[in-house]
């Protein structure tokens, strides 16, 4: 029984570290080489000595497949090419490939730099790592090998983010990496056709969460942001270099826009406006609106929003300002909020999730008063806001993917347990198809049914199909012919070919049945009686009446014979071939019931 | 040698190719007929190669063939296509007869024996649905023989079975146009072969092919469209189409159950796997909006657009498609909408919210929550939050259309409108503010959504603005803080954009008109009164302090407590309002105060009724008064063009009848002037003053009657009837002045005949009017017509002049509801004092903007005029997308008009100004006559008399000041 097997290395029941290993139909893949953020010892990255403990990962592997450039899904991809060692193709779609260099030697820099780690990726392996790296077009059938095939699908969440969809011979299974269903300023709805895989792994972040409408947040955000302004206020937004940051300049640049907005607003410098150059440039991977209007002006190239500099912040006059990190745990951002925070006019809107221990967070839960370094006191007088911005589907968008895709079998990683459960028993409830949740190392077999392809000639098939009636494709047909297995193929062929193929003399089976039956007229006459009966009750096939007394029907020879002892009983002697087995069979019980009495 | 005589060879095949050619171009138009086909023939029969015949037949198909010499074409070219061994030249054949079959005026039944044994024997698929098509066309032209549609559909039935899908495609499409649609209608015609035409198409619904199963749909609306009942029982059918693998047939899917939703609304369906049964309307209304979340947004967008449309679902379904359940890790969520609802009603309005605000409530029954709901829900969620904007688009309209007819939907969908408001694409705005301007008589904005709507009043694009404007004239607010805020909102707005100016005094008049009793209140603090000291009177000039004393005046207009609140400058500024704004400020009854009493004086004004009444009083005066002496008919008709314009001026409802009939007057007047005795009986040399008169005043009757019959929306036939009568009867001034002026006889005799022809045509056209027009200068001309048409010219003008003469005047009768079209040009608006500067040779742009009211069909119409000071004249014509429609029977005009010169030495004035474009063919009398010479042969009618084109000035030309500079030397 062929089977799929699915063993993720990172990111089953979890968020962090996705990195998911596949074997079809005798091809390994490996989905994802992420990093876990919650870690900062071995746990991080994946443990890829689960693959093979001593033999080389490049002959293990087929080929690694990357779907975003989140370092959640990419961290540890250095760390396995180059300490590990792998040598075979990774696989990532144009603006993947671009910005996830510069986020790995953003994180090796901090790692390593700041945090004076060693036994870390240098520079060069990451250079090293991308040269081994295939970019992928969307919807570009990508031939790894002779049998391994993948496709990207569009998948929103950030730029590049793509869904992938591997494929051996007619298994397939789909893997989302993340994705959202729901267009956003910058970026589409992730889309996909209906492929109908065996699998379809999915991320389950919001397995739990039905989503408001975005246009609600975008406005309350839009309403602050100008409120604020107009009151002469300074605003705040930290943010992430990438995905939110360019969301978030988009709407306000729009804005400013068609509100006729004077207020400055400024940017951080660094990753950002490298990022922003990659936006500039794939200008095909974002949403409708942009991609119309890029002709007339490309939306990337911000007129009003410029570089910030250190000195702008005590500028008097409102502005807005996107800073990072987005957490304010540290840098530019955590510098302009202690700067800004002691007057009641200015805002810090915190447009993301904040982990505990961030001053993010505190400001978030209501304190007003915070002790910085050096034991200040940091009195908190500015307003405090909270838009959340995320880019991943929700359980009705997971729905939504799976009721596009027509997946055979589900299953369910990058999310929590808990989560996940509610949503497993969803799915099986409403599609009926299998679900699955495995843990980290936990393996998942799920057998397959694939088609077999065997070859039919031409003529055969022509012949067959015009015995029955209309062709129906949706239905299972019938059909006669020899099937012959040579050299790992199968064909099907007339059983003429096949004998002359084979050698083989024809033998000619032969049915012959004898009937008795009471009629004490001649012979010819019976038969004559015989033949306007058939000639009668089988109305759509050719009835003969053959000058030497005998009955043809089709190809059924019917001859009667006297039967020397009693002259009231005449014999039929009906013969057919094997093929004609159905009508044969027929016609005996027919003339068994004997002939009808009234006679013409 | 060889080579010369090659030469030679060719030469004159050449030549005979010639003459044949210039033969062919000689002869006339009912000589070709046996020349084409003969033509087609030789050509055909020339052909060496397929490819070669295939030439011939594709430079054959660009040239048009008569109706009588089709069935000869169609000869020759079966004849070749029996002969034919490539397959191309018979797909060309079969098509050539499709379009041949086509031609007007040829019957088609004489061929259909010879299309349908041609099938017979074909091979190839392609050839065969080609065919087929032909066979279309001759069916959809025999439409009402049964014998022919019951043939065709045999033979559509037979090739069903066919392997190839394009055969198939074509025997359906057959079908759906020729299926029966009155069973039963003959007996006979039912027991043969039990044509059940919907059966045969539902057999196909399950075909391999997607584009048959898409023919299947489509031939299955065209049967609807026929106007045959299609079976409830297809619908399950349909609904299994709608997880059809392929778009296109999902797409069609949905039309098809959205038909059958419209047909058995009421019926009962059973909801599988469940033992309960719902209306089929409602059932398809889940399914259609389940479709609105489909993978291809083409079956998003038809899906979208079909919702609107279903206005007999339940409300209970209705409105489930604006809920989507909102949970966060299961637990109940209340959405942003319901949280800004809840804040509002406890009165705390507009607080910022905090981290967590919005963190979820109640635990969820974990099995209770449907994530793919098989009914409606969230579908206008969905579809409003669509990436593609034709899907949101469609959403809009959808809601807008649904809102309309339930207004408890319209309340709940007002949240989600609002939303709409930010779209990323002007469109969708644009879109959605209209909408909720449609739907809000049924709506009363709330405080919060009344913040978020006025926003989008700080939009950089005029049409959003304005369109808003539109919104805030009939929207409802329900408190005193929203009406301030609105009119703070609308104050910011006009400082930021002054351009706004009239659009918004516009907005509060309404605003303030229906919302007297929340003003009241506002009235002290808008016009700072103080109650001890008096403060400093307000500007006058300033647009802001007049915005709000519209507002104020208009809620003052039915709240008679009001004007005790305002203090004494107020009072005159009322007057100096009510002046020169009559159209913004409305009479008030000021108590205690004495009004200037001139006659623009509101007070003295009577309202509608009486001057309705002086209206007709005063054209019956007109018309009674026959029988007065010229002076006094020429005084009193002078008299009352006077009043009426005054009366239109006054009353703007009464303007376009007053101006109408002033306009019919002055023609009149005009006539009386120029048909006056003492002129007539001098020898005509002498009196050329006299003549030229007469002629100048023909003219301008002419010009006014092709204003009364174009600028006036309106006009009914009755009143085409007159002022053509008006027109003629100018026509025969004009040609009594040319007889008395011309000498000689020759040029009489064309202008004689051309006006008889007239008369003639005047006759066929308003032949059913005739009877009401007794006694007129027509009536006693057609009496004369015999002795007209034998008369020699001379003899015949002077017959003219005296029917003329005694002639009486016609009764207007007046139309039910007319408008004068009018045009006030926004922009540019010629105050400055700033030359426009180019480069002469180059072009600069010029932005028009006008206000175009009661212009039928503008986009054809409407043309813009620029005068340059050397006379030269520039017409250009606006783009149809220039044109858009704020409301009923309004339109604006934004657009850019190019202008250019050579270089002037200093600055001069141009002036640019809106033309109102006429073409006479194109009025509803003439259409009747002409119709039917039209069609038949385009190229051999004659230039008609009726074409006449022409521009009416509708707008006050601008000034525009300019400087074309000469061009600087480049640099070399």
């Amino acid at each position: 029984m062929p089977e799929i097997k699915v063993t993720p290395l990172g990111a089953g029941q979890d968020v962090g570290r996705s990195c998911i290993l596949v074997s079809i139909a005798g091809k390994n893949v490996m989905l994802d080489c992420g990093m876990h953020m919650g870690y900062n010892d071995d746990r991080r990255f994946p443990d890829f000595s689960y693959i093979t403990q001593n033999g080389r990962l490049t002959d293990f592997l087929d080929c690694v497949i990357i779907s975003h450039f989140h370092l959640d899904h990419c961290g540890a991809l250095p760390y396995f090419s180059e300490m590990v060692g792998y040598d075979g193709p990774i696989y990532m779609t144009h603006p993947t490939k671009a910005i996830c260099p510069i986020l790995l030697e953003d994180y090796r820099k901090i790692t390593v730099d700041k945090k004076g780690e060693t036994n870390f990726f240098t520079s060069q392996m990451i250079k090293d790592c991308m040269k081994k790296v295939v970019a992928v077009h969307l919807h570009q059938t990508i031939q790894v090998d002779d049998e391994l095939e993948i496709k990207a699908y569009y998948a929103g969440h950030v730029l590049g983010a793509a869904m992938f969809q591997i494929k051996v011979g007619s298994e397939s299974v789909v893997y989302t990496g993340d994705y959202n269903m729901t267009p956003d300023r910058h970026l589409g709805a992730a889309w996909i056709d209906k492929c109908r895989p065996d699998l379809l792994i999915s991320e389950s972040t919001y397995a739990t969460t039905i989503r408001d409408s975005k246009r609600c947040r975008e406005r309350d955000f839009l309403k602050k942001v100008h409120e604020s302004v107009e009151r002469g206020g300074k605003v705040l937004i930290p943010v992430f270099a990438l995905g939110r940051a360019q969301e978030l300049c988009i709407l306000l640049e729009t804005f400013w826009e068609r509100m006729n907005l004077k207020a400055p607003i400024y940017f951080s410098m660094g990753l950002t406006e490298k990022a922003n150059h990659y936006y500039k440039l794939f200008i095909t991977w974002t949403n409708q609106k942009i991609r119309k209007t890029f002709v007339q002006r490309n939306m990337f190239e911000f007129k009003h929003i410029k570089a910030f500099d250190r000195a702008f912040a005590d500028n008097p006059g409102p502005m807005v300002v996107f800073a990072t990190p987005g957490m304010l745990h540290a840098g530019q951002s955590l510098q302009i909020f202690r700067k800004w925070a002691g007057n009641e006019k200015n805002m810090v809107i915190m447009p993301g999730y904040c982990v505990q221990g961030t001053v993010g967070h505190k400001i978030l839960s209501g304190q007003r008063k915070l002790e910085m370094e050096g034991r200040q006191i940091l009195e908190v007088k500015m307003q405090v806001e909270y838009m959340s911005f995320s880019a991943h589907a929700d359980a009705k968008g997971i729905m939504q993917l799976i009721r596009q895709a027509e997946p055979r079998s589900v299953l369910l990683v990058h999310g929590e347990a808990k989560k996940m459960e509610f949503l497993k028993q969803k799915i099986e409830q409403e599609f009926h198809v299998n679900c699955y949740m495995p843990a980290n190392g936990e393996t998942t077999t799920l057998f397959t049914s694939p088609n077999i392809p065997v070859d039919i000639s031409l003529g055969l098939l022509k012949r067959e199909s015009a015995i029955g009636l209309v062709p129906d494709s949706k239905k299972p047909k019938l059909m006669h012919g020899t099937l012959i297995m040579k050299d790992n193929s199968f064909r099907l062929v007339s059983p003429e070919q096949a004998l002359k193929e084979l050698g083989l003399g024809e033998h000619q089976l032969r049915f012959t049945c004898r009937v008795h039956i009471q009629d004490p007229r001649k012979e010819h006459e019976m038969v004559l009686r015989v033949y306007n009966h058939l000639k009668g009750v089988l109305k759509d096939y050719s009835v003969q009446h053959l000058p030497d007394g005998s009955i043809m029907v089709e190809s059924i020879l019917i001859q009667a014979t006297a039967q020397s002892e009693d002259q009231g009983t005449k014999v039929l002697l009906v013969s057919w071939t094997y093929q004609d087995e159905e009508l044969g069979s027929y016609l005996t019980s027919l003339l068994k019931k004997g002939l009808p009495q009234t006679t013409a | 040698m060889a080579a010369h005589l090659k030469k030679r060879v060719y030469e004159e095949f050449t030549k005979v190719v010639q003459q044949q050619h210039e033969e062919l171009s000689a002869k006339k138009l009912r000589l070709t007929k046996p020349s084409k086909s003969a033509a087609l023939h030789v050509d055909l029969c020339k052909a060496t190669s397929p490819a070669e015949a295939l030439q011939y037949l594709l430079q054959f198909a660009r040239k048009p063939v008569e109706a009588e010499s089709v069935e000869g074409v169609v000869r020759i070219l079966l004849e070749h296509y029996y002969k034919e061994n490539d397959a191309s030249v018979r797909l060309k054949i079969a098509s050539l007869l499709g379009l041949l079959s086509k031609t007007a005026g040829f019957s088609p039944d004489c061929i259909m024996d010879d299309a349908i044994n041609t099938l017979q024997n074909e091979k190839s698929h392609q050839v065969l649905a080609q065919l087929l098509d032909t066979l279309l066309v001759i069916g959809t032209k025999l439409t009402e023989n049964p014998a022919v549609r019951m043939r065709l559909l045999d033979v559509a039935c037979k090739y069903l079975t066919d392997s190839s899908h394009g055969v198939r495609n074509k025997c359906l499409q057959l079908i759906g146009y020729l299926g029966s649609v009155e069973k039963g209608a003959t007996k006979e015609a039912e027991s043969l072969a039990t044509k059940d035409v919907q059966k045969i198409i539902g057999d196909h619904f399950n075909d391999q092919d997607p584009r048959v199963r898409t023919a299947a749909i489509k031939a299955m609306l065209q049967l609807h469209e026929r106007g045959l009942k299609l079976q409830q029982t297809i619908y399950s059918q349909a609904c299994k189409l709608l997880s059809d693998d392929y778009e296109q047939v999902r797409s069609a899917a949905v039309q098809l159950i959205w038909v059958l939703s419209q047909l058995y609304p009421e019926s009962i369906v059973p909801i599988p796997s469940s033992n309960e049964e719902i209306r089929l309307v409602d059932d398809a209304f889940g399914k259609i909006c389940h479709m609105v979340s489909d993978g291809s947004w083409v079956v998003r967008v038809q899906a979208a657009k079909l919702l609107g449309s279903m206005q007999q679902v339940s409300s209970h379904f209705l409105e489930q498609t604006l809920d989507k359940k909102l949970m966060s890790d299961l637990r109940r969520k209340r959405t942003a909408h319901e949280r800004a609802k809840e804040l509002y009603s406890s009165g705390e309005f507009s607080s910022g919210r905090k981290w967590g605000d919005d963190a979820p409530k109640e635990e969820i029954d974990t099995g209770a929550v449907n994530l793919i709901e098989s009914g409606a829900c969230g579908a206008f969620v969905h579809g409003l939050e669509d990436e593609m904007y034709e899907v949101r688009i469609a959403a809009v309209e959808a809601l807008c259309m649904l809102a309309q007819s339930s207004p408890s939907f319209a309340e709940k969908c007002l949240d989600f409108l609002v939303d709409m408001f930010n779209d990323e694409i002007e469109e969708v705005r644009l879109q959605s503010i209209h909408t909720m301007r449609k739907i809000s008589n049924n709506i009363t904005l709330r405080e919060d959504q009344l913040d978020t709507v006025l926003a989008v009043l700080e939009d950089s694009s005029r049409d959003i603005r304005e369109a808003l404007h539109e919104l805030l004239c009939c929207t409802n607010v329900s408190t005193k803080e929203g009406i301030h805020l609105a009119l703070v909102e609308l104050l910011k707005n006009l400082t930021k954009y002054p351009t706004d100016r009239e659009s918004i005094w516009k907005c509060l008049k309404f605003l303030g008109c229906r919302h007297p009793t929340l003003v009241l209140p506002l009235v002290p603090e808008l016009l700072s009164t103080h109650p001890f000291f008096d403060t400093p009177e307000p500007d006058m000039d300033d647009p802001a302090y007049i915005a709000v004393l519209v507002l104020i005046f208009n809620a003052a207009k039915t709240c008679p407590t009001m004007p005790a609140l305002f203090s004494d400058h107020t009072f005159r500024h009322y007057a100096y309002l009510r002046d020169s704004l009559s159209h913004l400020v409305p009479p008030l009854r000021l108590p205690g105060r004495k009004l200037v009493s001139s006659p623009v004086s509101p007070s003295v004004t009577p309202h509608e009724d009486p001057s309705q009444q002086f209206l007709q009083q005063s054209l019956e005066r007109v018309y009674n008064l026959q029988h007065l002496d010229p002076q006094s008919t020429q005084e009193l008709l002078e008299f009352t063009i006077r009043d009426l314009q005054r009366l239109g001026e006054l009353q703007s409802e009464l303007a376009g009848v007053a101006d109408f009939s002033a306009t019919y007057l002055r023609c009149q007047l005009l006539l009386i002037k120029a048909l006056q005795e003492k002129l007539w009986n001098v020898a005509a040399p002498l009196y050329l003053k006299q003549n030229a008169l007469a002629s100048a005043a023909a003219k301008q009757i002419m010009e006014e009657t092709y204003k009364m019959e174009f600028m006036y929306s309106g006009v009914e036939n009755r009143q085409v009837v007159i002022i053509h009568h008006m027109r003629l009867q100018a026509k025969a001034l004009q040609l009594i002045v040319t007889a008395r002026t011309t000498r000689g006889v020759e040029p009489l005799f064309g202008m004689c005949e051309n006006f008889l022809q007239e008369v003639d045509s005047f006759q066929r056209c308003f032949i059913s009017e005739l009877p009401h027009m007794q006694d007129s200068f027509v009536d006693k001309l057609l009496d004369l017509m015999p002795r007209l048409v034998t008369s020699k010219p001379s003899e015949a003008v002077k017959i003219l002049q005296t029917t003329l003469r005694q002639s009486t005047f016609l009764h207007l009768p007046l139309p039910e509801q007319i408008h004068r079209a009018t045009s006030t040009i926004i922009e540019p608006a010629g105050e400055s004092d700033n030359p426009l500067r180019f480069t002469s040779g180059l072009v600069v742009a010029l932005d028009v903007d006008a206000t175009l009211e009661h212009v039928q069909d503008p986009q054809s119409t409407v043309k813009v005029q620029v005068l340059y000071p050397d006379g030269q004249a520039q017409l250009i014509h606006p783009k149809p997308a220039d044109f858009r429609n704020p409301g009923p029977g309004r339109h604006r005009l934004i657009t850019q008009v190019y202008l250019s010169h050579t270089a002037w030495t200093e600055p001069c004035q141009i002036e640019v100004r809106l033309l109102l474009a006429y073409n006479s063919s194109k009025s509803k009398a003439s259409t009747r006559l002409s119709k039917s010479t039209w069609i038949d042969s385009m190229e051999a009618l004659p230039p008609s008399e009726y074409g006449i084109e022409g521009t009416i000035p509708f707008s006050k030309p601008v000034k525009v000041y300019i400087m074309p500079k000469p061009a600087r030397r480049a640099l070399v």
